[in-house]
């Protein structure tokens, strides 16, 4: 019988029997039903899978239940608040940031761990804290210019 | 209506739920109404229903892939029926409630099937202002039509609105061929900046593409795949992988696969399988030395244009250049591999599959399956990304074929390996040019040869009086697949297929002569062009630069380029800085401008810009596929380089007004011109030309090298 894992996921409280070595990306898009996390490349080198743990951004296809257990895991369907988008998402939406977006919910999570630990980063600062995800689309440059969109002002919100 | 047409005008709208319906039938227009299926009514490409709620229905087989068209087509159809943007609801890419489409790509959208779809709403209004004037009791001309109700213009207490109108009605038109479009000058949605429809799903993680999708008592397949291309199976020891528990072992004729209710476990049956593999005698080429196999191959060249006698006109030219151009296999590497989830049963099967081409899925399912056509639905969610790449449907017919063979709903979602193993690249190609110049600096003769990369692209709008254009080996739209064996593997259409080589080739030679007449690349270009579009993106974009002229290499990192495809023209202008002791170019700066006739929307048409801009850098820097034969040596991100942040230059995006011509395509003409302005720019800098894409650092410094050697 495989280990029990408990963490907080989206702000509740969950338990998974599927094991301690199961995968944070597959169990988030699978028995969670979370499916706003995407595979991309499996190897940590596009960002696509990005999640929050513990505030910080991770790439849930090289963490497994262990590593989050007693942990915060937040994923991009954990961001908006009460139907209110979280002003990443909101930038993201007024500077046209993505195209087919399946970047995006990575992206958004990777520029709301920078901004937590860098509230007003230059756009230089932001441009390399984002250089391992990929965006196929070219929409590189309304991201930069969303996430400085919500770095510019003097208080902003992130949970 | 025959028997085959499927529905009768009675279940259609029963299907429907009542409203009107205007269908679009756009036959006449190239590359629509091949093989169509009558399923409906009338012969349709599309329609629109206005429904008893007011709220408008777009139904066309075209998919949204991130380049838009969701939200542009919803502009148009908003723009000529008199309702607001947010009262258009689109279905796409659904070969059950959508009429037969080709597929979606070659920037034909907005400029193919967008008129048509206007012409539908222009109609669509006209008898919802008929049906107004009867029910208000005064002639059409005397009303009013905003935000979907229609008014007595002196009288604007006297109203109906769209859903009043369509309420009960089962009304079906056909729009007629003298419906009047509205002016450029009168447009309250087109022409102006509209967010995405799609915007919000993709910022909540709500978008779904198709391995998002879940079926009760699914399975995940993982099939197994041979190490190279054209490798055979010999044996296969699958006891391990049956061992575990709860897999399904699928093995049948060249399909060979395993089944889990858990991704992780079917990825742990495929590891378990113990195949043994033929491999290919001869290894075929490799990246290297495809140059030479594809310039040798043989393939017969034809003529796609032939003026003057370019033999006689080199004989008599006071300079020749002759230049030989190289570019590699380019991946397209959409962030989202290809997927696809089926279910097969009493004799049905729906397929949710990431494909540009719903359609001729439909068909290639069927064909797999052994059911008719009608049988097959395929749906289209969201595509991350397509780029021409996911024409290919392989993972369509993988899972309905696992599906069928199961009894259960299969999804196949390839991980990033077999997504590189099944692209069908943008191929290899050798393009050669001789050309010369008079005594007057005057380009006399163009004698022009692209292998593999096909003729998209290659004609040019330069005046030059004797000409020749050739192309063997390319690929065409009818038929887009090469000749066999010129290839290790296949290769297919990607985002302009063809222009992106011809353009480099092109433009670098215009840049070569004008360097070597000592004369600034705008002037020359300039001296040479009549056509007054290429003129007017080419002026607009060396002002929006701020453009010097100098003769190339200045020494600023300043180079230039243009072209016309889809039926837009395109220049851009960019900055770069060369690295000489790494061989590095940044690229700082571009500014690209573009005349793609009235613009739908102007916000969507930057994005495409800036897009086309970004991705360009990738095969112009650093995209390549690493290959020995049929052996795919790149298969993740961490050896093949997209352009990444902190290679994206500061990007301006110009729109030339032309509100004269209808819309042209927008997706595909701004990538055309990136080899060869990163180029251009690099020569400006350094005085070192290259001719083969990408421009990686050690070319850049072996062409360095060669030019210190030169000058020494």
């Amino acid at each position: 019988m495989a280990a029990t894992v408990e963490f907080r996921l989206n702000g509740r409280p969950v338990s998974l029997g599927a094991g301690r070595s199961q995968s944070l990306l597959w169990a988030l898009r699978g028995e969670l039903g979370l499916t706003g996390t995407k595979y991309g490349c499996g190897i940590g080198a596009c960002g696509a899978c990005t999640v929050l743990v513990d505030g910080r951004a991770v790439c849930s296809c090289l963490r497994t239940l262990g590593d989050v257990e007693a942990r915060e895991v937040v994923t991009i369907e954990g961001l908006a608040q009460g139907g209110k988008l979280h002003p990443l998402q909101q930038a993201f939406l007024d500077n046209g940031a993505l195209q087919c977006g399946y970047c995006t919910p990575g992206m958004i999570l990777g520029a709301h761990a920078l901004l937590a630990s860098t509230p007003h980063p230059s756009r230089a600062a932001i441009a390399s804290a984002m250089e391992q995800h990929l965006c196929r689309c070219g929409a590189h440059q309304r991201i930069l210019a969303a996430i400085e969109s919500v770095a510019s002002r003097a208080e902003h919100a992130h949970e | 209506m025959s028997e085959r047409a499927g529905v009768s005008r009675r279940e259609f709208f029963r299907m429907l739920g009542g409203g009107i319906v205007v269908c679009v039938g756009c036959a006449a227009l190239p590359g629509f109404g091949q093989n169509r299926w009558p399923r409906y009514p009338e012969e349709v490409d599309a329609y629109l229903l206005i429904g008893a709620d007011g709220r408008v229905t777009v139904f066309s087989g075209k998919i949204e892939m991130g380049q838009g068209v969701m939200t542009s087509l919803a502009q148009m159809a908003a723009e000529e029926l008199g309702v607001e943007l947010q009262a258009i609801d689109m279905v796409l890419g659904d070969t059950d409630r959508c009429p037969w489409d080709m597929g979606t790509f070659g920037s034909m959208t907005t400029r193919m099937f967008g008129p048509a779809l206007r012409a539908a709403a222009a109609e669509a209004r006209s008898v919802l202002t008929g049906l107004a004037a009867a029910r208000l009791g005064v002639s059409a001309d005397r009303l009013t039509v905003h935000g979907g109700v229609v008014s007595v213009t002196d009288a604007p207490s006297r109203r109906v609105s769209y859903a009043e109108l369509a309420a009960g009605k089962r009304l079906m038109r056909r729009v007629g061929a003298a419906t009047v479009l509205k002016a450029a000058a009168d447009f309250q949605v087109m022409g102006r900046p509209a967010a995405r429809l799609d915007a919000r799903a993709k910022v909540t993680g709500e978008a779904k593409y198709a391995a998002d999708l879940r079926l009760s008592g699914q399975l995940y397949a993982r099939v197994l795949r041979p190490p190279v291309h054209r490798a055979q199976l010999r044996s296969l020891d699958t006891s391990a992988a049956e061992a575990i528990d709860g897999v399904t072992m699928v093995r049948r004729d060249d399909l060979v696969a395993v089944l889990h209710a858990d991704p992780q476990h079917a990825g742990a049956a495929l590891a378990a399988l113990r195949p043994q593999w033929q491999l290919p005698q001869e290894p075929g080429p490799d990246d290297d030395s495809i140059f030479g196999h594809l310039a040798e191959s043989g393939v017969p060249l034809t003529e796609s244009a032939h003026r003057g006698d370019v033999v006689a006109a080199r004989a008599a030219a006071a300079r020749v250049f002759a230049s030989t151009y190289r570019k590699g296999y380019v991946a397209h590497a959409p962030l989202e591999p290809h997927a696809a989830l089926a279910e097969v049963s009493a004799g049905r099967a729906t397929v949710w599959a990431s494909t540009q081409t719903p359609f001729p899925t439909r068909e290639h399912v069927a064909h797999a399956l052994g059911l008719a056509p009608e049988a097959v639905r395929v749906i289209t969610p969201f595509l991350g990304g397509g780029f021409g790449g996911k024409s290919a449907d392989r993972q369509a017919v993988e899972a309905a074929r696992l599906a069928q063979l199961c009894g259960r709903p299969v999804q196949v979602a390839w991980d990033r390996s077999e997504e590189f193993f099944y692209d069908r690249f943008d191929p290899a190609a050798v393009v050669t040019i001789a050309s010369g110049v008079d005594a007057a600096r005057r380009v006399t003769f163009w004698d022009f040869t692209v292998y593999a990369a096909g003729e998209r692209g290659a004609a040019h709008v330069y005046d030059i009086p004797d000409l020749r254009i050739r192309s063997g080996g390319g690929m065409s739209y009818e038929q887009s697949a090469a000749p066999q064996q010129l290839h290790p593997f296949e290769v297919g259409p990607w985002r302009a297929p063809g222009a992106n080589m011809n353009v480099f080739a092109i433009e670098s030679q215009m840049d070569i002569m004008a360097a070597a007449c000592g004369e600034d690349p705008l002037e020359f270009r300039l001296r040479h062009l009549s056509d007054a579009r290429m003129r007017g993106v080419l002026q607009a974009a060396a002002a929006a630069f701020g453009w010097q002229a100098a003769a190339a290499p200045s020494g600023r990192g300043v180079g230039m380029a243009c072209s016309t495809d889809a039926g837009s023209y395109v220049a851009a202008c960019a900055e770069v800085a060369v690295d000489e002791a790494k061989g590095t170019v940044r690229v700082v700066r571009v500014v690209c401008a573009e005349d793609l006739g009235i613009v739908v929307n102007p916000e969507g048409a930057r994005m495409q810009i800036e897009g086309g801009v970004t991705m360009g850098l990738g095969y112009a820097l650093s995209e390549e596929l690493h290959f020995r034969g049929g052996d795919i040596l790149d298969r993740n991100f961490g050896t093949y380089q997209l352009p990444r942040f902190s290679s994206v230059p500061r990007i301006e995006a110009v729109l030339v007004r032309n509100d004269a011509l209808a819309p042209q395509g927008g997706g595909e003409p701004p990538i055309t011109i990136m080899g060869a302005v990163i180029a251009n720019a690099v020569f400006d800098a350094s005085g070192s030309r290259q001719l083969r894409l990408p421009m990686t650092p050690e070319r850049v410094l072996a062409g360095l090298a060669e030019s210190r050697h030169h000058a020494s």
